[in-house]
């Protein structure tokens, strides 16, 4: 994995890898986080949990840029994301900055969202080649390299539609890691898959996180899966931090009631 | 019932007449195609441009966008024909162009149905799923990039029934071009009429255009087979060729094979 070197060097040796200060997003007058707080440590997992509409999604898609910020700031690599402080000023950060920042960031969704119209092979070639700017022999060798990772070296020149659900969302987690993120967003990746594909996709996911320092911010109702590969797990209830702390801590031992209904509701 | 009777007392005759008269038809038809074919081409280049165009970022170049295809759809294809045809030409030089015939006729068709065109490729670009849009951007494509790589890829799929209904209506639309000197396919029946009857040359036009739609309704099949076939719905085109040939307003072949 590269080092953390965000591209305007802007990256410090232990400041946060994502920053949230004082996160605010509304839709319309639907007010779903308010005044949010909270860091990811470089290389660290941390998983979201809460119940159905608290934010979570919400909070990976803004990382993703995929949500306009209401108001506050998100900083990646110490490089402020959507918006910044400039001497008080809240000024908007152009797209083109917005998409250098990006760059360090990978997202995996619900449902693939795969290329239909290309093959796996170019699924996974297209943004290192038009992106980060590869040869094309450069980006099907990594491609290929990851297409191994993930098991599906025999799929390269298939479509996305001949593959099941679980091969279909292991590509996308290939298309993700040929970017060289180092931020990884997991969002219910397993939650559109039959249950009996979920832990081919679970044991990539496991090894990647052993073999790698990529920061993660993960949603998933796989608490086995929590268990294992998050430093801490956040529990969220209507846009707000409930509590937070290591697996253990809180699989075992909530400290909250509505930690624990929540729990005792998916467990 | 005249006319009934008519057409069947005369029908040998006439058949012979038709025969006499079969250089000049097919001149007809060959201007007709000519027509339906560079006028649908156009209306094709003005569809994705300007249902593109709808869809940038930029204000100004959506707003011209829209003004233009609202322009086109909203003012009547005959009067833009004779605009074309009688107008440009008075205009002061270097406007004043006097047009060739097909060419006018060319023109005002492209311009006509392009512009409800652009509203199906804005339409079909629209459709795209969502979750396509998303992926692009979290691998920090670039949107240029992502609409012609992959956008229009799988929206051509969603807009090829819908222009290939434009299409057939431009063939069908093409006959008021006879009127500014146009020697198409309906100008040449006009001209049988007088020693025919109307029942058996409207009758013999009726065919004759059916037969021409059927033509691009083959054409536009076989490119829906291929497109679906290319984002991964359907079989290949080598696969599918029986069902091509199902005739205009049948129902859709690949959507009838593939769901
Ligand atoms: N595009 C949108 N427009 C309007 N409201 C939205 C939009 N996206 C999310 N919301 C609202 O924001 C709130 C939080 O949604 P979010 O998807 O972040 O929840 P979640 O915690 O991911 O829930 P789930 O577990 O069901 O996925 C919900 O009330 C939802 O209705
Ligand atoms: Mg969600």
């Amino acid at each position: 994995m590269p080092e953390n070197t965000a591209p305007d060097g802007a990256t410090s040796i232990g400041a946060p890898h994502i920053e949230f200060r004082d996160v605010v997003k509304r839709f319309g007058d639907n007010t779903v986080l308010n005044d949010l707080n909270f860091t990811v440590a470089k290389g660290e997992r941390v998983t979201l949990i809460g119940p159905s509409g608290s934010g979570k999604t919400t909070i990976l898609r803004l990382v993703m840029t995929l949500e306009e910020l209401t108001g506050g700031y998100i900083h990646v690599g110490g490089a402020p994301l959507q918006y910044e402080d400039q001497g008080g000023k809240r000024v908007r950060v152009s797209d083109k900055t917005r998409r250098r920042t990006t760059t360090q960031i990978g997202m995996v969704f619900q449902h693939f969202n795969l290329f239909p119209n290309m093959t796996v092979l170019e699924n996974i070639t297209e943004a290192p080649i038009h992106v980060m700017g590869l040869s094309k022999a450069e980006a099907i060798s990594k491609a290929e390299g990851l297409l191994e990772k993930v098991g599906m070296s025999d799929k390269r020149d298939f479509n996305p539609s001949q593959l099941s659900g679980g091969q279909q969302q292991r590509v996308a987690i290939a298309r993700a890691l040929a970017m060289d993120p180092e931020i990884l967003l997991l969002d219910e990746v397993t939650s559109a898959l039959d249950p009996e594909l979920v832990g081919e996709v679970l044991a990539v996911l496991k090894d990647i996180a052993a073999e790698t320092d990529i920061s993660m911010l993960i949603v998933t109702h796989e608490m086995q899966f929590a268990r294992d590969v998050s430093d801490r797990v956040m529990m969220f209830d209507q846009g707000s931090i409930v509590e937070e702390g290591s697996p253990e801590k809180i699989f075992s031992d909530p400290g909250h009631q509505r930690t624990r209904d929540f729990l005792h509701a998916v467990l | 019932m005249d006319g009934v009777i008519g057409f069947f007392e005369q029908l040998g005759p006439n058949i012979e007449i038709l025969g006499a008269r079969m250089p000049q038809i097919l001149e007809g038809v060959q201007v007709t195609v000519l027509a339906a074919a560079f006028g649908g081409l156009l209306a094709l280049v003005i569809s994705f441009v300007f249902g593109i165009a709808q869809t940038v970022k930029l204000g100004a170049v959506r707003i011209i966008a829209r003004i233009f295809v609202e322009f086109f759809r909203g003012t009547s294809l005959v009067v833009q024909l004779f605009w074309l045809a009688f107008v440009l030409p008075q205009l002061p030089y270097p406007f004043g162009w006097q047009l060739a015939p097909l060419a006018i006729g060319v023109l005002a068709l492209g311009l006509n149905y392009g512009a409800y065109g652009a509203e199906v490729v804005r339409g079909s670009i629209g459709s795209v799923p969502k979750g396509q849009y998303e992926a692009l951007s979290a691998l920090s494509l670039s949107p240029v990039r992502g609409m012609f790589r992959v956008i229009i890829p799988q929206a051509w799929a969603l807009m090829i029934p819908s222009l290939s209904n434009l299409w057939i209506q431009l063939l069908k639309g093409s006959a008021i071009v006879s009127t500014v000197l146009l020697y198409d396919l309906y100008f040449r029946v006009e001209q049988v009429r007088d020693q025919t009857g109307t029942w058996f040359a409207f009758l013999f036009a009726l065919v004759a255009y059916y037969l021409v739609a059927w033509v691009i309704v083959i054409i536009m099949n076989a490119l829906e087979v291929r497109a679906k076939h290319k984002i991964g719905r359907g079989p290949a085109l080598s696969d599918s060729l029986g069902t091509l040939l199902r005739p205009p307003g049948g129902k859709n072949v690949a959507r009838g094979a593939m769901v």
